[in-house]
């Protein structure tokens, strides 16, 4: 079964000749044939682009110039642009839009020789946490087919979850790829904000956006992160900060990490029985050398509010150069210039996305500029020198739970988007700081759906982050757990 | 009822970067449609801008020449609007942090000089262009001019009419050209005007409601629309009702002003900071650097030109019309002190002009620097060369690599100023010509252009015409 195996172990195998990445990436594609059409997780499998990727990887492997991720295949969430086939975003706006050209991650990633599966499902330009809000239909979660997988960046979750490709990127704007990876059981990093260029990333809040892997493990998401990181002079806001070797700190001990808890992350509002899991996590460092420490977020509860003035503001320009005019959906028939905009955006978007528009709009509006919007930026920053003045006490890493509930049934919370919103209340802090989270598998409910633990450093920790992680992985068997789903055909 | 006139200008010039501001396609006038256009231009998903470092230099220096307050730390803002030919459905532009700040330009006046003060100066990207008359029912839009970058220059209302506003505009024509900032060229919208007007009754300190005339881009055009405006207004206020506040497009065809917008339609742009751009930031260093690469501001200039070379105002004008003019007089004068100032500014502004039109060119396209021009000068001013030859030889210079005393050579233009060589020619000529010679000595000294003419035949037009006259009227009054 190769699909149980690790990028790492992926990887191995291809070096050393076991199987070709012709005969990976096949085998792939047809878990996906057979396995997609019940989870709904790509919009676009690229089967003639991947074969012939996966040709070259062999070629490249045979000439001996091939790199750590040299024919590993790839999903990509429909929110990069690649040359060729469509990028969709998850919106009826752009069903029919082809991009020109390739993002920066898809351009790192196909530089590496890695082969592209396809583009995977989405909330609409990445707004929503169950990936109910795609035109594409919603994404069913492979340990429970009933629940939604979390989101924006579901489909990638869902798919590496259930085995559909080793690796996906993903983008986290306020808990995108950390939220999904928790509610499907696996490994997601949303790095510091800069450290992924956002080249070629359909931009929903371009201060909070930022790219980055989900995988079956912390090692996986090393490997793609280094390929993935570094500067890209075309994106201002990415850091010339030197990336380090995240593989090679894997292996240090966490003895004497000092592991702070918020307490403020743990309120009786949460879940028993995440709030246990997160605490055993908690033993599990302890028994590794780390040290455990109560800590104090006060903002937290404002994180939300600020959030949702924030990134509707920037959603709401961002978004407006989907007008019909150059690319994407335009309606029938236009009376005049005025129709053409009002239909083109009226049918092209969906509600959640409209209703982020009009969010956006209406804080930016002369007299609410400064009671919305300046008022959200001061609580940003009040968030950002909160986490900081616990960073510089002397704790190196916060550990708290990811989601306040593991996957919920499809439809849940739908007509309810004040809930729907709090489904980030623990991932969205992180975003407004700018700083790298990631969730890992951490156990189960006791409907057996995946509880995820979330690790927060201080800005360009990642290195550290993923040690941490993959130490604990190293001790447990939590990420390794697959979904019957997967393992439901012969392949 | 006598009023007030009070205007406010805003002032949009091309900065002149090799590239548009935030992508790298060119910045240039008048290619075929949408062929300088690039998906940042154009809005493409997942594009970002980046910002061109050479419009932040030129910005930076339009501030410090206009004693301004370069801010350390400005940025960039989104003003939201939608409109066909904004591809992004917002423009890029400067909100609560300018770049520049707190300036001013002074103005002759019939009152003497007045102080303009420049309120900002910000950047932002042009639009496209949208034309109507493409094809029928339909209309284009041409991205080429879409990011291209702009400084806004935003004056207080400083301004009581119409010729203290055009004066203003030419001298910062001028200056945006002479620091080679903006070709400023006016047809091709490189600079444009945005005239803020309103009256109030003589004396007053309230001001009136005033109205925003768009986009004129002439001199004569911005000045008939101020005296329409005024005359609009003063009718309204006189008749007893107001004037609203609106933006009003200039029709030069009907010498009207129309109302393109009132304040109830006004836009909300909703301007935020642009969280694809970083704070623009600008270091003492980089300031001083640009301090020490300013040119002398042309006022200072034309002020020591004044003192140190005796030139007339309009020929100091003349001079700094073109920096490179003004730079090329210096030189001149650097490589030959002996030259007159006035000379040598005369065949910069006059003699060298006239033939560079007549090759529909330029002095700085063309191959005449400093060292052939201050060589030719200096043969014609030993009388080397007399003036039309000097001019011949000019006009060679054009089309040749030859140094001015090889072609003078080569077309044979050397001017007979030797006295031995002259007098000897002459002395033939009187000898020739003796009932003349008598006639001249008896007073008939019209002769004299008779005797000179026959010197000039005799030395094929070489001799030296004062000389010649001279000597003649040595020998016959002897």
């Amino acid at each position: 079964m190769l699909h149980h195996r690790s990028l790492m172990q992926l990887h191995d195998s291809l070096k050393s000749g076991e199987f070709s990445s012709l005969e990976l990436t096949t085998h792939y594609l047809n878990r996906i044939k057979q396995l997609d059409g019940t989870l709904n997780s790509i919009i676009t499998v690229s089967e003639d682009i991947a074969l012939e990727q996966a040709k070259e990887a062999d070629q490249r492997i045979a000439d001996g110039k091939a790199s750590a991720l040299t024919g590993l295949p790839i999903l990509h969430k429909d929110i990069f642009c690649t040359k060729g086939i469509k990028t969709s975003c998850g919106s009826r706006m752009l069903d029919n839009f082809v991009s020109p050209y390739n993002a920066f991650v898809v351009q790192q990633c196909q530089e590496a020789g890695m082969v592209m599966l396809g583009k995977s499902n989405m909330d609409e330009f990445a707004m929503g946490s169950s990936n109910e809000n795609s035109f594409y239909g919603p994404v069913h979660n492979p340990w429970a087919l009933n629940n939604i997988p979390g989101g924006s960046s579901g489909g990638s979750a869902a798919a590496v979850a259930a085995r559909l490709t080793p690796i996906a990127t993903g983008t986290d704007t306020g808990g995108s790829i950390r939220q999904p990876a928790a509610l499907c059981g696996i490994t997601g990093l949303k790095p510091s904000y800069g450290r992924v260029s956002r080249y070629g990333m359909i931009a929903y809040a371009s201060s909070l956006d930022q790219a980055g892997p989900m995988a079956q493990s912390a090692e996986d998401c090393a490997m793609l992160l280094q390929t993935m990181a570094g500067h890209d002079p075309r994106d201002s806001t990415c850091s010339k900060q030197k990336v380090p070797d995240y593989l090679a700190s894997l292996g240090e001990s966490i003895k004497g990490k000092r592991i702070g808890l918020p307490k403020e992350y743990f309120s009786e509002h949460l879940d028993s029985h995440i709030a246990d899991t997160i605490h055993a996590v908690a033993k599990q460092l302890e028994s590794l050398g780390a040290t455990l420490h109560e800590v104090s977020l006060p903002n937290t509860c404002i994180a939300p509010p600020a959030y949702y003035v924030l990134a509707p503001a920037e959603c709401s320009a961002n978004l407006a150069r989907f007008d019909g005019v150059r690319f994407g959906y335009r309606c029938e028939d236009p009376k005049d210039l005025n129709d053409l905009y009002e239909r083109s955006r009226s049918e092209g978007f969906g509600p959640e996305v409209k209703r982020r528009i009009l969010t956006g709009t209406y804080v930016l509006s002369s007299g609410y500029y400064d009671a919305y919007y300046l008022k959200a930026q001061a609580i940003k920053q009040s968030i950002t020198e909160g986490f900081l003045s616990v960073f510089n006490n002397n704790i190196d890493c916060l550990l708290t739970p990811t989601a306040p509930s593991t996957a919920f049934p499809l439809g849940n919370k739908v007509d309810d988007p004040i809930a729907m919103y709090l489904s980030d209340i623990y991932t969205i802090a992180v975003n407004l700081a700018g700083l790298p989270a990631l969730s890992m598998p951490a156990g189960f409910d006791h409907a057996g759906l995946p509880i995820g633990a979330q690790l927060i450093g201080p800005h360009w920790s990642e290195a550290m982050l993923l040690n941490v992680a993959h130490q604990y992985q190293k001790t447990t068997d939590w990420h390794q757990q697959i979904p019957d789903f997967a393992d439901s055909i012969n392949t | 009822m006598n009023w007030d006139i009070v205007i406010g200008l805003e002032v949009h010039t091309r900065l002149n970067t090799r590239t548009k501001l935030f992508s790298s396609s060119l910045n240039a006038y008048g290619a075929e449609p949408n062929t300088q256009a690039n998906l940042v231009d154009l809005g493409y998903p997942g594009v970002l801008p980046v910002m061109n470092e050479e419009a932040v230099r030129l910005a930076t220096r339009l501030g410090l020449a206009i004693g301004a307050e370069i801010d350390q730390a400005s940025r960039m803002a989104r003003k939201n609007y939608f409109y066909p030919d904004l591809s992004k459905g917002y423009q890029i532009s400067q909100d609560d942090r300018p770049i520049v700040n707190n300036g001013s330009l002074s103005i002759s006046t019939n009152d003497g000089e007045k102080t303009i003060r420049i309120l900002r100066a910000h950047l932002e990207e042009d639009a496209g262009k949208s034309t109507h008359s493409f094809r029928p029912n339909q209309s284009g839009i041409d991205f080429n001019r879409a990011g291209t970058p702009l400084l806004e220059i935003v004056t207080e209302p400083d301004f009581c009419n119409a010729t203290e506003v055009i004066t203003y505009l030419k001298k910062l024509h001028h200056l945006v050209r002479y620091l080679g900032i903006s070709d400023a060229n006016m047809q091709e919208g490189s600079f444009r005007c945005d005239v803020n007007i309103s009256l109030k009754p003589k004396g007053s300190d309230t001001l009136g409601t005033r109205a925003e005339i768009k986009n004129i881009n002439s001199f004569r055009f911005i000045e008939q629309a101020i005296h329409h405006e005024t005359e609009r207004q003063a009718e309204l206020l006189e008749s007893g009702q107001s004037v609203v506040q609106e933006t009003r497009l200039y029709d030069a065809d009907k010498n009207e002003t129309r109302s393109m917008r009132s304040k109830e339609n006004a836009h909300d742009y909703r301007y935020f900071p642009d969280p694809d751009l970083l704070p623009i930031l600008i270091s003492q260093a980089d300031i001083d650097h640009e301090k020490q690469g300013m040119p002398e501001l042309p006022w200072l200039r034309a002020k020591r030109f004044s003192e140190s070379y005796a030139l007339s105002d309009e020929l100091i004008e003349s001079l700094l019309r073109d920096r490179h003019h003004a730079d090329l007089f210096e030189s001149i004068l650097q490589e030959n002190p002996d030259l007159p100032a006035k000379l040598v500014a005369n065949w910069i502004c006059v003699e060298l002009q006239a033939i560079a039109q007549r090759f529909n060119s330029s002095l700085l396209d063309s191959p005449l620097n400093a060292t052939r021009i201050t060589e030719l000068l200096s043969l014609l001013h030993k009388d080397t060369l007399s003036s039309s030859g000097a001019k011949t030889i000019a006009e060679a210079l054009w089309e040749s690599t030859a140094t001015p005393s090889e072609l003078m050579s080569k077309l044979n233009l050397a001017q007979l100023s030797n006295d031995d060589d002259l007098l000897s020619i002459i002395k033939i000529i009187i000898n020739n010509n003796p009932e003349q010679a008598q006639d001249f000595r008896d007073g008939k000294t019209k002769l004299m252009a008779f005797f000179v003419g026959q010197v000039m035949k005799a030395s094929k037009g070489s001799a030296n015409p004062k000389r010649t006259t001279e000597l003649i009227r040595k020998l016959l009054s002897a």
